[in-house]
């Protein structure tokens, strides 16, 4: 079959479905030497805005990939991202709607979501 | 996870071969499971439900030995493959991609089927039937034809018919499409056969600028894909 060369690593950025582009850029950075952590929704109740198996992927220069809620919890788990790429230990994070405690991070949409943080590679 | 799980993930998709990662919530301990068969590590029930997971193409969590254990089901990508190096085809396979869509842009006509129209998308100069043949639509494959030319959708739309392919669309007024099904019953496709193609192709949204008219095909392939109320 006649094709067009395939392009450029770069491009694949551009091409790849949602989920699976997180984990291309994932591997990009491993490859390239970094710290890497993943994070995945595993659970989620009532509206939250993105699936189970969901997935955010985040280097130690905090550069971000993907997305595991509308917005509302990734600063939190890009927190608990980076304990990760230290001490290697996997953690399961909850979240919960916010109500009177505001300042606490949580859900506006009324969900509530389950999220595994895990350091990707042996070696940070 | 390892480096070697998630290099296999990668691969597993490249070969558009379906796996499960299966994680234990309380330390991260995983293992894979695949046609080939599931990581010995795993607990016999999670390896069973994973193996029922993959078929289903739903992650989810499950109980075994005592623990919650996630089973992340890992699919092949969604395809579409558009026939006609077209201009509204230039949009279109921008939408695709931003959807997350593998796209492919078939035609002969290689002053149209260039690279540089479509930077970052697999463009192949074959002949309709013969490069979908090499193609093999699958259950997750959606085929849209964009030519209006009865040698070159026809084509494509013989092989589409004849694939599982999720969607199937063709471009061109309700009066070119009544034309098509005739000659497609001429080439001995029943009429619920023909049924498949959404032609027009596109929800009806009123579209006419090339992007409109990607916008409207785009989202009637989510909603089929979907089962949204607007499939039609």
């Amino acid at each position: 079959m006649t094709e067009s060369a395939p392009p450029p690593r770069e491009d694949t950025a551009t091409r790849a479905a949602p989920t699976d582009e997180v984990l291309a850029q994932a591997q990009r950075w491993r490859e390239a030497g970094h710290p890497v952590a993943l994070a995945t929704v595993v659970a989620t109740w009532g509206s939250s805005p993105r699936q189970p198996g969901s997935q955010l992927a985040v280097n130690a220069d905090l550069e971000i990939v993907g997305s595991v809620s509308g917005g509302c919890i990734e600063g939190a788990v890009i927190g608990e991202a980076q304990a990760a790429m230290a001490d290697g230990k996997a953690r399961l994070l909850e979240f919960g709607v916010t109500n009177e405690r505001a300042w606490e991070v949580g859900l506006a949409c009324g969900g509530r979501i389950k999220v595994l943080v895990e350091r990707v590679g042996d070696s940070p | 996870m390892k480096d070697a799980t998630l290099a296999r993930i990668l691969e597993a998709r490249a070969a558009r071969t379906p796996l499960a990662v299966v994680t234990r919530v309380s330390d991260g301990a995983q293992g894979v499971v695949s046609f080939d068969g599931a990581d010995p590590s795993l607990p016999e029930e999670a390896a069973a439900d994973a193996s029922r997971r993959i078929a289903d193409d739903e992650s989810g969590t499950v109980e075994a030995d005592g623990e919650a254990w996630f089973v992340h089901v890992h699919t092949p990508p969604y395809r579409m493959v558009v026939v006609g190096a077209v201009h509204i085809a230039q949009p279109l396979v921008k939408m695709a991609v931003l959807a997350g869509f593998d796209t492919i842009v078939i035609d002969p006509r290689s002053a149209f089927a260039t690279t540089a129209r479509f930077p970052g998308v697999q463009v192949v100069d074959l002949w309709p039937d013969e490069a979908m043949e090499s193609l093999r639509p699958d259950s997750r494959t959606a085929v849209i034809t964009l030519t209006h030319d009865p040698k070159l959708d026809d084509a494509a739309l013989g092989v589409a018919l004849r694939s599982p392919a999720f969607f199937i669309g063709s471009l061109g007024s309700t009066r070119t499409h009544a034309a098509r099904c005739k000659r497609l019953r001429r080439e001995g496709f029943s009429d619920s056969e023909i049924a498949r193609i959404h032609g027009p192709v596109g929800l009806a949204i009123g579209a006419r600028a090339p992007a409109e008219i990607a916008a409207a095909i785009l989202a009637q392939v989510v909603s089929v894909r979907r089962g949204g109320a607007a499939a039609s």
